[in-house]
């Protein structure tokens, strides 16, 4: 091989290097790139020639935004359903843990008839399947308090991706859940070994076990080598990096499902198991810091509901007046995000744009004032709140702050 | 769905068809994937605990114990006194019965008004904490921290011990207020 090889890695190599160039993004970051920031003449130059790995391109910067325990998807730098994998979502509660794919083990045990451990090769082997489906943070909603407010701020923790993995119902089997077990713990390896509870019917009906996003090996900080995926549900329960499942006959209530996800609602209630994410929209563009010109103006957006399909999405550009149905683009799924649009033709006058999704259930997302009415001012978790963008007399598009009361 | 043929065994077994050719809709319910599991290797990892204090660890926690523990493992981050911070505050300021939360967007949520099961504070403690140093705790360490918690927050006195039998007796005052999602969707009330 050597000769060969050599010859070949020496003119990659040599090709690669002789196209790395250091630029200096617009955020101050010196990165490494295969393409100049700025060909003078692109038909008098040869580009980079072929190479291991693509880049964006420099002129790209879309960023996730980071907290210590959270990062938010750039919702307003994109343009489909999927979601690039290195600008998912993050929440973390003790960091990204780093697991050797080849010393991976899940562990299922409890109530079944065979405690099983299988290694992710095991995993790989069962019949496999892939869905495109959204994970949402149940946090996904930080009450916004000023006009200086992006989509990535509003609800920048959600994501979509295609996911391949095996049917949970699949190890089920393998392994004989007894008919007395009705929850299962999920546990993962990360420094919090993060645990939830969860319903042995979810488990049966569409949970599934994956170890790829988006046609690769899944990302570390979307749980890899292998994650629980609960579609539609609070994103927290799809439990990342997972090494255990027990099987019980109630719930462990574990710290993440009692002292933290869960909200209080009226009459001093805390809502417990709060797991089903409900319909909700965004307009994506135009967004602050956007500003638009006097004319035609496509509002695009994305809509979603752990409960099904998106029915219909409507827009309206008068402050909620009177609304409209948006285009949905295909594909619709089944607890996913789905791209709308809708053309507007801006007079010029200030007003305020906002989106409202209609799901199959007949759900309609609702406005604050409503939450708020419903579950109390000490609300937390779970808010789905329509929200405006209030359009200047100069074009200028900033968030529209509500009272929260 | 999947093209798979039936194992000889299900057809023996007469589950899912009559016949043993291929069929697109055969699966076999048992692939033979993974290794059993010994009790060894289940009992090394599982460390969840339930309210009914199922695997609670032999060994005692004292509240003079855990206040040393506290001092050295958690007041860093947690403050002095629980109530400090910087991080979680884990004692609460007030009762589980003060003005409920539904009304008190600012009322701070902690073990003593927000923590509906006791055995909880054990399992977290134990699998996650110190951040600096998850699952470095001895298990009398963790019963110990445990009671301290549970002291400062008026749930217990000095002088109860910490235990696999006492730790899932503790009603904590919370428990009656929560209640299990009962959001449906459709186009009923808000929920």
């Amino acid at each position: 091989m050597s000769q060969k090889m050599t010859r070949r890695r020496l003119l990659l190599g040599g090709a690669a290097t002789a196209a790395v160039a250091i630029v200096k993004t617009s955020f101050g970051k010196m990165v490494q790139t295969g393409i100049p920031e700025a060909a003078l003449d692109p038909t008098k130059h040869v580009g980079p020639l072929p190479s291991a790995l693509g880049t964006r391109s420099p002129f790209e910067h879309p960023q996730r935004k980071a907290t210590l325990t959270s990062s938010q998807t750039p919702l307003q730098d994109l343009y489909g359903i999927i979601t690039p994998s290195d600008l998912h979502f993050e929440r973390h509660h003790a960091g990204v843990p780093a697991i050797d794919p080849n010393t991976y083990e899940l562990l299922i045990h409890g109530m079944v008839d065979r405690p099983t451990i299988f290694s992710l090769s095991d995993l790989k082997r069962f019949p496999s399947v892939s869905r495109i489906c959204f994970v949402e943070c149940s946090g996904n909603f930080r009450k916004p308090d000023k006009e200086s407010i992006t989509p990535q701020d509003i609800c920048g923790l959600t994501s979509q991706s295609e996911w391949t993995g095996v049917m949970l119902s699949t190890l089920f089997r393998e392994v004989g859940v007894k008919p007395k077990a009705t929850w299962f713990l999920a546990e993962g390896s990360d420094a919090a070994v993060m645990t939830r509870s969860i319903p042995v019917s979810k488990g049966w009906e569409e949970a599934m076990i994956v170890y790829a996003q988006n046609g690769e090996a899944i990302r570390p900080q979307q749980g890899y080598p292998a994650r629980l995926l609960l579609p539609g549900w609070e994103g927290n329960t799809s439990i990342k990096w997972l090494r255990r499942i027990e099987l019980s006959d109630g719930p462990f209530m574990t710290r993440e499902e009692t002292s933290k996800y869960t909200e209080p609602v009226k009459d001093g209630k805390i809502r417990q198991f709060s797991f089903t994410m409900d319909a909700r929209s965004i307009i994506t563009y135009p967004a602050y810091p956007v500003q638009v010109q006097k004319g035609w103006v496509e509002i695009r957006g994305l809509a979603w509901s752990g409960r099904g399909k998106i029915a219909r999405v409507e827009i309206s550009t008068n402050a909620g007046k009177t609304w409209n149905i948006a285009q949905l683009q295909e594909p619709v799924l089944d607890k996913a995000h789905t791209y709308f649009r809708y053309l507007w033709q801006w007079n010029g006058d200030t007003t305020e744009i906002m989106s409202r999704a209609i799901d199959e259930t007949g759900y309609i997302q609702p406005s604050l004032e409503q939450l708020i009415k419903a579950r109390g001012i000490g609300t937390g978790y779970h808010l789905n709140p329509v929200t405006a963008w209030l359009v200047k007399r100069d074009g200028q598009v900033v968030y529209k702050p509500e009272q929260w009361k | 769905m999947f093209k798979l043929r039936m194992p000889y065994w299900a057809c023996v077994a007469g589950i899912a068809m009559s016949s043993c050719e291929q069929r697109a809709d055969a699966v076999p319910i048992h692939f033979g994937y993974g290794r059993a599991a010994t009790a060894n290797e289940i009992a090394g990892k599982a460390i969840a605990i339930p309210p009914s204090g199922i695997g609670l660890p032999p060994g005692n926690g004292t509240v003079q114990q855990g206040a040393v523990v506290y001092a050295s493992k958690c007041a860093a981050c947690h403050g002095v006194t629980g109530v400090e911070g910087p991080f979680n505050i884990l004692v609460a300021p007030d009762t589980a019965n003060a003005i409920p939360f539904d009304r008190a967007p600012k009322r701070v949520k902690s073990i003593g008004n927000y923590w509906p099961y006791a055995t909880t504070v054990f399992d977290y403690v134990r699998r996650a904490m110190p951040y600096n140093a998850p699952g470095s705790l001895s298990d009398e360490e963790v019963y110990s921290v445990t009671a301290w918690l549970l002291y400062a927050n008026k749930l217990i006195d000095t002088t109860t011990i910490i235990n696999a039998k006492t730790l899932p007796a503790i009603v904590m005052p919370a428990r009656k207020y929560y209640v299990t999602d009962n959001r449906k969707g459709g186009n009923g009330p808000y929920e």
